[in-house]
């Protein structure tokens, strides 16, 4: 009794020297180091995407040090934790570079959290990574978008549907949480589908909450109107937690991928690490990267994950892809511009080529967008996907989208003389839509 | 098992089996005989023999694409051999795979590292192969659909009668004026009356795209429209776009008597839509009744409370999965007892640690139980990670039934059998047992069943943490429709405290009647405002009602109110 109270008690104290370590490491950091810092929430709702993003950018980091630093330093981690509070990134960001000079930032999930941060990277200038799929309508000189702009992920992933392959499909059913990313890509995807012909009666747009969890309605819904009999589709930009009563709702209701697919744009392995994934094979996703692309890229860096995080069951994702795409990008610009001054490093970044894990090469474009081949899968009873479809080369980014009217005549490229976010070809200015 | 299962059957199929002899034919036609043989090719029935069928299966291995592995599929199904269910079913299932080494196709059968390989018509094991050696033929969406409707015709004769049904179910959906001799064939054989009526709803849809007369087209409609369902608006919709004359107008007329019987069905679905979501509130809320109903605690750790029954159930699974995995189907019902113990004890223990300091004090009891679900939040997600958990349904809490039109889950209607019955038991305990008395006695006047004898701390804290057992059994309910991850809490707590509050503080028909109600309310409105708005429309709704009866619907009246 004694002895485990004792234990305890080491225990106790062990924790509070370790905590007391952490809270101190960043104010005795020497400057034989290069800091970066880690913007990712590892509380609140977004946790349960985020925190994994951190440990990536953690494996990351350690592995550049195991090979030598950077411009023969050595590489320091600085994690904050914005605990999914949009306000609370900017203040997070601003205390990053401000009082710890992190010489960059890789973070944000969220489209919300990562306009809250854009003030405050452009005010200081410092550089941020944004490493997940987005709305595009942005493009900021202090951020690269290392995630799918809507032509990278939304319009193959239809343009697949429509195929022959993909089942011809007529009947759209655009389904979405509520928020700025899937009203935007749904506003883009009902443009896009009106171009190619598609009827208005044959797109059903709608809306649930975030964290919805009864999807009865919707389900129902979405079945009677696949009874039109024409060949019908689900474009889901449904997010994070109310993904699985969703999928969980389609199996019961019997809906199968062979009658109505549903094409998921926020569904990765982590997502359907949580489900029973036999009622779902079939339902599709359209990403950048599966776990389950075979490359030898791949495999090292699943298997360096896997002993990284010490848990063989832990899946890969996109996002994780885009940050190691995005970590190896700023490497090398830091290596040519030979230093990690944020301005001459942004300027670096533009032409920048690293592999990415999908058997290829990733370019930094000048809209600070980059390229990449667009992959649309299958879900399979092992909750992995299985490549169905691949672009057959790599997609450019595309920021400002073809498809809306006040987008379509702007374009963005960061290389001087334009130096630009939102140039307006037809009237020839720089402005417009995309200030704010 | 499966292994020696499929052994088995292959050794009942005897003609064929017999047949296979690759390396001696001959000697083997000799031993068997003439009358065998006469036997044999009136059993393959259109004459395809085995030899060709490993010819076509074997041109899986040089298919490429999925238009090439479609067309492998059609040739193999246009043989009309019943051999070769096995490895369709198989293709479609994503089990046949390609030795590299020599390019012969096999069903493999993953077994941890290896895969065990079968052949493909006999089933017999054949082989292991590493994951490497093999590659797995790819399917997508359209090829399984080849699949299943080529699969529909050959197990048209199946002996299972749920087999036919579906083979008569794809016919129905994928209507084919070639389908339409088979389909005579087995109305003719066909026993079951239920079976024979989709054969002949089958027989009728493939009528419709025939170049048949109008007069048996017009009939096909009749069939048809009869059926009354999704599926039949779904083919006449398209009927009635290709069709001219008698037939388009018979189709028109039939689509518009379906929907409006379909429009009475709906109606009866969102009331069931809505018991259910009030079944769920119910769950969530009821233990919220008593510990803030019955207690008056604000306790906006109750979420988690839910949360830790969730996790307990995910443990028992886990548990199971790796040392009984016999006791699967079972493992809800284990899990029940074990996450009522959990949360009641954390919940003991956060009435004990915080909230008797605290009586009487609802904003400080607000503050520290919010922090305690904090707590309670990010040690799960600490002990178990920040993503979701898999926690499986069990067989009879999957898939569906139907009533006439209307599509029922089994796993909401035992949710809301579940949810009834926790509701009796409690209402049992509180109306009718010792404790309940005594319950009741502290929370109408406390001094005077102090004075009466009773221990009201100790009333206080079993009263708590009977709530928090509750919210436990509700959260192995809960895993079973929704995310068990550590925000899982977070997404229930603002609609318990609205039943709550809206059925009436201190009553728990209230916060039947209120669940339920604001359940079917919610499900009325969804399908004409969506989701979003119709939950800011019950919102609203809430607060004027709350405005006209601050007490909710069934106010507690007398000298217990002001206690």
């Amino acid at each position: 009794m004694r002895g485990s109270f004792s234990t305890i008690t080491k225990m106790f104290s062990a924790s509070v020297v370790a905590a007391g370590l952490l809270m101190s490491a960043p104010a005795r950091a020497a400057d034989d180091t290069i800091k970066v810092g880690i913007l990712h929430s590892l509380s609140g709702t977004m946790a349960i995407s985020e925190t994994t993003l951190k440990d990536a950018m953690l494996m990351l980091i350690d592995e550049q040090n195991a090979k030598g630093g950077l411009l023969g330093k050595k590489l320091e981690a600085v994690v904050v934790d914005p605990a999914s509070n949009w306000p609370l990134f900017a203040e997070k960001a601003r205390e990053l570079i401000s009082k710890d000079k992190v010489a960059a930032v890789f973070g944000c999930w969220t489209s919300v959290s990562r306009k809250s941060v854009l003030p405050v990277f452009s005010e200081l200038d410092n550089i941020l990574f944004y490493p997940v799929q987005y709305e595009g309508e942005e493009s900021e000189r202090n951020v690269f978008y290392t995630g799918a702009a809507p032509n990278q992920q939304a319009i193959p992933a239809v343009d697949y549907l429509m195929s022959e392959d993909g089942g011809s499909v007529k009947r759209w059913v655009l389904e979405g949480t509520d928020y700025v990313y899937p009203r935007t890509t749904n506003k883009i995807l009902e443009a896009y589908l009106k171009a190619k012909g598609v009827a208005a009666e044959d797109i059903m747009v709608n809306y649930t909450p975030f964290g919805f969890s009864d999807w009865q309605t919707e389900v129902s819904a979405i079945k009677k109107f696949g009874s039109a009999g024409k060949k019908t589709a689900v474009v889901s930009t449904v997010n994070g937690d109310a993904n699985v009563p969703f999928y969980k709702e389609l199996g019961n209701q019997g809906i199968k991928a062979e009658d109505i697919p549903v094409m998921a744009f926020s569904v990765g392995e982590e997502e359907l690490a949580g489900l029973d994934t036999a009622p779902l094979v079939g339902h599709l996703a359209a990403w950048n990267y599966f776990e389950s692309v075979d490359t030898p890229e791949n495999k090292k860096f699943i298997a360096d994950w896997h002993k990284f995080i010490k848990n063989d069951k832990r899946t890969t994702n996109d996002p994780m892809e885009a940050h190691y795409i995005g970590f190896n990008m700023w490497v090398k610009a830091v290596e040519k511009a030979g230093t990690t001054d944020p301005d001459k490093v942004i300027d670096a970044m533009i032409g920048v080529s690293v592999p990415n894990l999908t058997g290829g090469y990733s370019t930094m474009m000048p809209n600070h967008h980059i390229t990449k081949p667009v992959l649309i899968g299958e879900i399979q009873a092992d909750g992995q996907f299985e490549t169905v479809s691949r672009t057959p080369g790599l997609v450019m980014g595309d920021e400002w989208s073809d498809y809306l009217p006040d987008s379509k005549d702007l374009i963005s490229d960061w290389r001087a003389p334009l130096s630009c976010g939102n140039f307006n070809v037809a009237t020839g200015k720089c402005g417009g839509k995309g200030t704010n | 098992m499966t292994a020696s299962v499929r052994t088995v059957s292959s050794a009942v199929r005897t003609p064929n089996s017999t047949f296979k002899g690759r390396l001696k034919p001959m000697n083997l036609f000799r031993a068997i005989g003439l009358t065998l043989l006469f036997l044999l090719a009136t059993l393959s029935s259109s004459g395809a023999g085995e030899a060709d069928l490993r010819g076509i299966i074997a041109k899986f291995a040089t298919a490429k694409g999925f238009s090439e592995t479609g067309a492998v599929v059609h040739d193999l199904a246009a043989t009309g051999d019943p051999l070769v269910e096995r490895p369709l079913a198989a293709l479609a299932d994503g089990n046949l795979y390609i030795r590299k080494a020599d390019s012969q196709v096999f069903v493999g059968k993953e077994a941890g590292v290896s895969v065990e390989l079968f052949d493909p018509l006999s089933g017999e094991k054949s082989a292991d192969a590493a994951k490497d050696d093999i590659t797995k033929i790819k399917v997508n969406n359209t090829l399984r659909r080849v699949i299943r409707d080529a699969l529909g015709t050959l197990t048209l004769g199946a002996k299972d009668p749920a087999v036919r049904i579906a083979a008569a179910d794809t016919m129905f959906k994928t209507p084919d004026a070639a389908n339409i001799g088979p389909l005579d064939t087995a109305i003719a054989s066909e026993t079951v009356a239920s079976v024979k009526a989709l054969l002949e709803q089958a027989r009728a849809a493939s009528v419709l795209v025939s170049d048949r007369p109008d007069a048996d087209k017009l009939a096909a409609i009749t069939l048809i429209g009869a059926r009354g369902d999704r599926d039949a608006v779904s083919l006449l919709t398209s009927v009635e776009a290709n069709a001219s004359g008698a037939v388009k107008d018979a189709a028109t007329a039939a689509i518009r008597n379906i929907n409006s019987t379909l429009a009475f069905w709906d109606a009866g679905q969102n009331i069931w839509y809505g018991i259910s979501l009030g079944s769920v509130l119910l769950l969530a809320a009821i233990g919220l009744a008593i510990t803030f109903g019955v207690m008056g605690v604000i306790n906006m750790a109750h979420g988690e409370m839910v949360m830790l029954g969730a996790y307990t159930t995910f443990v028992v699974q886990q548990v199971i999965r790796t040392s009984f995995p016999g006791l699967f189907d079972w493992s809800l019902v284990i899990a029940l007892p074990l996450a009522f113990l959990v949360a009641a004890i954390v919940g003991l223990a956060i009435e004990r640690g915080v909230i008797r300091f605290l009586y009487g004090r609802p904003l400080e009891t607000l503050l520290a139980t919010w922090g305690v679900s904090l707590i309670l939040q990010q040690a799960v997600r600490s002990i178990f990670g920040p993503t979701n958990q898999e926690v499986g349904n069990p067989a009879w809490m999957s898939g569906s039934f139907n009533v006439g039109q209307l599509a029922i889950t089994w796993n909401r209607l035992w949710i809301l059998v579940f949810a009834l019955t926790v509701f009796a038991v409690l209402l049992y305990v509180m109306k009718r047992t010792p404790w309940g008395l005594q319950m009741r006695a502290v929370t109408a006047n406390r001094r005077m069943a102090a004075s009466m004898g009773i221990r009201t701390p100790w009333v206080d804290a079993l009263t708590f943490a009977l709530g928090s057992g509750i919210a436990g059994i509700a959260g192995v309910a809960l895993s079973q429709i929704d995310n068990v991850s550590p925000n899982l809490g977070r997404g229930y707590i603002i609609d318990s405290f609205m039943v709550v509050v809206f059925g009436g503080v201190g009553n728990l028909w209230g916060t039947l009647v209120g669940a339920f109600s604001l359940g079917i309310v919610n499900k009325f409105l969804e399908p004409y405002a969506g989701a979003v708005l119709g939950k800011i429309v019950v919102l609203v709704l809430i607060i004027l009602f709350i405005q006209k009866r601050p007490r909710g619907l069934f106010a507690l009246k007398g000298r217990a109110v002001e206690a």
